[in-house]
């Protein structure tokens, strides 16, 4: 099949199918870290579950030979790096914020300090699937490549949004996240809530590694997430703290970061520095539009240290 | 925490009565030691797992990093940029702001030191060196200080955005130096003109470690009379730990957070200023070294005491001046001495769940026994 | 390797005096020291099985680890800050060695010249050509002309490309890369004079997902054969791959990641250039200040052929490869016009591989989509 000229479309194009390569692994952890934070809690220590989650993924899969067990494997070892900070968290007087920090250098330098002997390695890489068969040009089917964990991280982020508002348990975690308190009257323990949202939280961020070595962009290097962890967690507070919104906001920043390159390729290649600066850009101007001095934000639990 | 023992009466001074006084001030440099020396056995617990021998490891800490003129070179080389970068995180820690974007502080006030370097050739040099640093801090300072105006004025969270504008900071640091201050002759190693060797930082007398060293210190010793001796450090302590009490009180909370993040992103840029005009000569993407990272470490481990922050950079730079020979002699992995920090660090956080539960550290605990 | 051992000792200091005259051999540094127990250290910027650069540099490591009386120290991510000062002195005054291969680029200054002075007993041997008259004379340089590498890929590729549109994902504009891209575009123009190279530069020497994104930009631009300028070529060629784009390799071999799609690599050879130097440290002899070699002289090698090269392409390959084999050859020569319309060869220049000015080189050749800065 031959590549089709498709000139400047190939900007719009490249967004798109950037904002669904790249977007998986912010997805992911922006819904984990939306559930921590729904809880009460921040944990800024996804940065290194998603790069350890990216490594022992990949080990895992290599080892096996299966990348659904390397996906596996990544979400219990985030679901322990979830509940040790959950678990350090409970004691009174430590800050969450600075256990994160902490945990995010854990994380990562035991990611690289196990990682050594997976760089070379090959590991088999996750299915996707074409859901461009529809049409007649390369670059568009190669766009619509659709991995089955983005499929996955959009249908998580309508269960969360479901199970926010109509569930049981997302009442207590939402309860928990409101007024500790409120909670406690209630007979629920907040600090379990919050352990086991941390969890959770930390399990979906393990995912996000596993896509970044399993899939894309596919194999375990020390480079491998530079800093997307934390930009995850940004993603949350201008989604407010809504799982929809998380995945909408994941999507646009994974666009806004294929943009660099597109423009490159069609011959806006000046200041490329500045265009690569744009998702941060773009993040920071969200945040400063939609913060406000006077009220608490909307949507925010208002026993997040991060709000207060 | 603050209860601080009665003062024993002279004629009838006893152990007890010392004790009674002495612990509740010790439980401040007891508790983190005590912490440390479990951070330390945490880590030997991890590295017998490995089958490696955490007497060797601590050894070898010690030769490279404090046993000789040459291992002190080796550690003090490193303590200028951490000391410097702990400062732009303990500062607005005072006001309750943690800021996690001191590297964009560095890599910007470098960036500015070079190219005011760069005007000033002509000046003599002493004026030329303090336009520099002037630049670096001032550069440094907008961009943190920045950040303390975005969390007053428009609510922004200060953690976030400091770190996006860290990386914003390098995005521009890379434009300009590749872009409109790189030096022609700067061919394989994109960088801004070299300093004039008049402009260049030199070592210490006595010590082989540049004067950011010595600036570090007095940063430090300059930020603990600010915080412990005035009115203004007593009134960011305040703010600290009740915003609204402390606005019910009158006091002026935005000039204090601005203030505070702009002095310690000041501090920062200085330390982009040793790093160009002591270190490398110029500015380029060696700037970006994660100094601003480490010294968000060093800052919590010195639970954002400026005085403190001095031995632990020291301690700090030690291991990681020790990292190669681990390496090489214990064959482990450079990213060792990451996993003992993280180690560290969580212990010692952990640790301050029990500042004011321990009864050792109360009078009564000694007067009973 | 044997015959290429022998053809290096025989080239080694004939390169070297084309390229600098015998300035260069007026430098020469140390007193002779008896063939007894000799500690290389080797220093690497970042992870040494990175399937690039660094891994190119392990491997010459390897093999001077299989050398008698040598014993070989490493360090890995070493950044190119004070924290290689203190590497190179802790692997001098610690582990006793008396030569140092800091292979990163950014090695040199300050932190090289910074330290040759003070250990005058020790070589400091680094790679990128930076040495010049006038500093330390316990310091040298070496690098290999690896645009002649680039040239030999683009030959694969003019032949395998389909569109006429072929892609380079590189790091930064500097010279190397440069004279590396233009390089692989006149490769393949020695094939098609139509085809035409897209560069995308990410702005780091290792940055995953960036290099992933431009790689898939280039592969949506309709570009079918795809190389690289960064650190670490994996994610580009398994990107290229999964795109089904043919793959050139550089720095080291990535036949295995790339599988059929591989067409040839250009890569590093540094196992025959330090096995050189350290047996002539252990002979006593000195080691030029200033080396430089190419394909002749073992300075770097050539991917075997992959499955998709045509004969047609096979036979150009080796007419060319052979060409340069025997010196002199130029891949830049008149008339040759930059991407902006300026003249950078008249009719009848050329510029040799050893020709210093492409070591200053600032412009991307006509045909080549993209911009310096």
């Amino acid at each position: 099949m031959e590549p089709v000229d498709i000139g400047l479309w190939g900007v719009p194009l490249a967004i798109l199918g950037g904002a669904i390569r790249v977007s998986t692994p912010f997805i992911f952890v922006s819904l984990g870290e939306c559930l921590t934070e729904r809880s009460g809690r921040i944990n800024l220590g996804l940065e290194g579950t998603l790069v350890f989650g990216a490594m022992s993924g990949y080990a895992a899969a290599y080892e096996t030979g299966s990348p659904f067990a390397g996906v596996l494997v990544a979400a219990v070892f985030g679901a322990m790096f979830g509940l040790l900070h959950g678990w350090l968290c409970s004691f009174r007087g430590v800050n969450d914020i600075a256990v994160g920090i902490a945990m995010m250098l854990f994380g990562m330098g035991l990611a690289f300090f196990f990682g050594k002997p997976y760089i070379q390695p090959v590991a088999p890489d996750l299915p996707a699937l074409s859901l461009g068969w529809w049409s007649d040009i390369p670059q568009v089917q190669a766009a619509l490549q659709v991995n089955v964990l983005f499929i996955a991280g959009g249908l998580l982020a309508l269960f969360m949004a479901w199970m926010f508002r109509s569930t049981r348990v997302g009442l207590t975690v939402r309860v928990v996240g409101d007024s500790t308190d409120a909670a406690r009257a209630m007979g629920l323990d907040p600090d379990r809530v919050r352990l086991l949202s941390t969890g959770v939280g930390g399990a979906l961020a393990g995912v996000g590694g596993a896509y970044l070595s399993l899939y894309y962009p596919g194999s375990w290097t020390e480079g491998v997430s530079s800093g997307q962890g934390l930009m995850a967690i940004a993603l949350v507070i201008f989604a407010r703290w809504n799982p929809v919104n998380c995945f909408w906001a994941a999507l646009l920043f994974g666009g806004a970061g294929a943009l660099g390159p597109a423009l490159q390729s069609v011959g806006v290649s000046e200041g490329y520095y500045l265009f690569f600066a744009a998702p941060y850009v773009l993040t920071l101007a969200l945040l400063v539009m939609t913060s406000s001095p006077d009220r608490a934000m909307q949507g925010a639990p208002s026993e997040l240290s991060l709000t207060k | 925490m603050s209860t601080i023992g009665r003062i024993p009466d002279q004629d009838r001074l006893t152990a007890a009565q010392i004790l009674s006084g002495l612990m509740p001030r010790a439980e401040a440099v007891l508790i983190p030691l005590a912490a440390l020396l479990a951070g330390f056995a945490a880590f030997s617990l991890f590295l017998l797992a490995l089958g490696k021998s955490p007497a060797e490891f601590y050894a070898l800490v010690w030769k490279a990093g404090f046993s000789s003129a040459f291992s002190w070179q080796n550690t003090l080389s490193r303590v200028s940029p951490l000391v410097l970068a702990a400062l732009c995180v303990a500062l607005p820690a005072r006001l309750g702001l943690v800021v996690i974007g001191g590297e964009g502080a560095i890599v910007l006030g470098g960036l500015a030191a070079a190219v005011t370097g760069t005007a000033v050739a002509n000046l003599p040099s002493g004026l030329g060196m303090v336009l520099m640093a002037l630049a670096g801090m001032a550069l440094g300072g907008l961009w943190i200080g920045a950040i303390g105006a975005l969390r007053i004025k428009r609510g922004v969270n200060e953690t976030i955005a400091s770190l996006l504008m860290a990386y914003i900071a390098i995005a521009l640091m890379n434009h300009f130096v590749e872009g409109p201050f790189r030096d022609p002759a700067s061919l394989n190693k994109p960088s801004t003109a070299p300093l004039a060797e008049g402009l260049r930082v030199g070592d210490m007398p006595f010590v082989a470690a540049h004067w950011g060293v010595f600036a570090g210190v007095v940063a430090c010793v300059l930020c603990w009379i600010l915080i412990e001796r005035t009115t203004l450090g007593f009134a960011a302590r305040i703010a600290g730990d009740n915003v609204r009490a402390a606005q019910v009180q009158g006091l002026p909370v935005a000039r204090l957070v601005i203030g505070f993040t702009a002095l310690g992103g000041a501090f920062a840029g200085l330390a982009g200023y040793f790093e160009v005009a002591a270190v490398h000569g110029s500015a380029n993407a060696s700037l970006i070294a994660g100094y601003g990272y480490t010294g968000i470490l060093v800052a919590f481990l010195a639970r954002h005491n400026p005085l403190a922050i001095l031995p632990v950079a020291v301690l700090l730079a030690g291991f990681e001046a020790s990292s190669g020979l681990i390496q090489r002699r214990m064959d482990l992995p450079d990213a060792t001495i990451l996993v003992f920090e993280g180690m560290v660090f969580i212990i010692i956080l952990l640790s301050e769940t029990l500042y004011g539960r321990l009864r050792i550290f109360t009078p009564g605990f000694w007067e009973q026994s | 390797m044997t015959t290429l051992k022998r053809l290096n000792r025989r080239h080694f200091l004939g390169t070297s005096a084309t390229a600098l005259g015998a300035a260069a051999l007026a430098g020469l540094a140390r007193p002779a020291i008896a063939a007894e127990d000799l500690t290389v250290g080797f220093i690497y910027v970042g992870p040494k099985d990175d399937f690039g650069y660094n891994q190119s540099h392990a491997e010459g490591a390897a093999a001077v680890k299989e050398m008698a009386g040598v014993t070989v120290l490493e360090e890995e991510n070493v950044p190119e800050s004070m924290d290689v000062q203190n590497t190179m002195e802790s692997m001098i005054n610690f582990d006793g060695a008396t030569l140092l291969f800091p292979t990163s680029f950014g090695y040199w200054n300050p932190h090289i010249l910074e330290l040759a002075p003070k250990y005058t007993d020790v070589r400091f041997e680094h790679c990128g050509g930076m040495w010049a008259e006038g500093d330390p004379a316990n310091a040298g340089s070496y690098f290999g002309y690896i645009g002649m590498g680039q040239y030999l890929n683009g030959i694969a590729a003019g032949h395998a490309t389909k569109s006429k549109k072929i892609g380079f994902v590189a790091a930064k504009p500097i010279p190397q890369v440069l004279n590396n891209i233009n390089s692989f575009l006149l490769g393949a123009r020695a094939v098609d004079p139509e085809i035409i190279c897209q560069v995308i530069f990410t702005g780091e020497w290792s940055l995953a997902v960036k290099e992933a994104e431009a790689t898939n930009a280039l592969a949506d631009q309709g570009c079918d054969v795809i190389t690289c300028h960064v650190d670490g070529p994996k994610v580009v060629c398994e990107t290229a791959v999964a795109r089904g784009a043919y793959v050139c390799g550089y720095h080291a071999d990535q036949s295995p990641l790339a599988g059929d799609l591989y067409l040839t690599g250009a890569e590093w050879n540094w196992a025959s250039v330090y096995t050189d130097m350290v047996a002539k440290t252990l002979a006593g002899e000195p080691i030029p200040n200033f080396v430089r070699g190419g394909l002749a002289d073992g300075f770097i090698k050539m991917s075997p052929l992959g499955p998709a090269v045509s004969d047609a392409g096979r036979a150009q390959f080796e007419a060319a490869r052979a060409e340069i084999m025997a010196g002199g050859f130029a891949v830049l020569k008149g008339p040759l016009m930059d991407n902006r319309g300026n003249v950078i060869a008249a009719d009848g220049e050329a510029f040799a591989e050893t020709d210093v000015k492409l070591e200053s080189m600032d412009y991307l050749v006509d045909g080549v989509l993209g911009s310096t800065s």
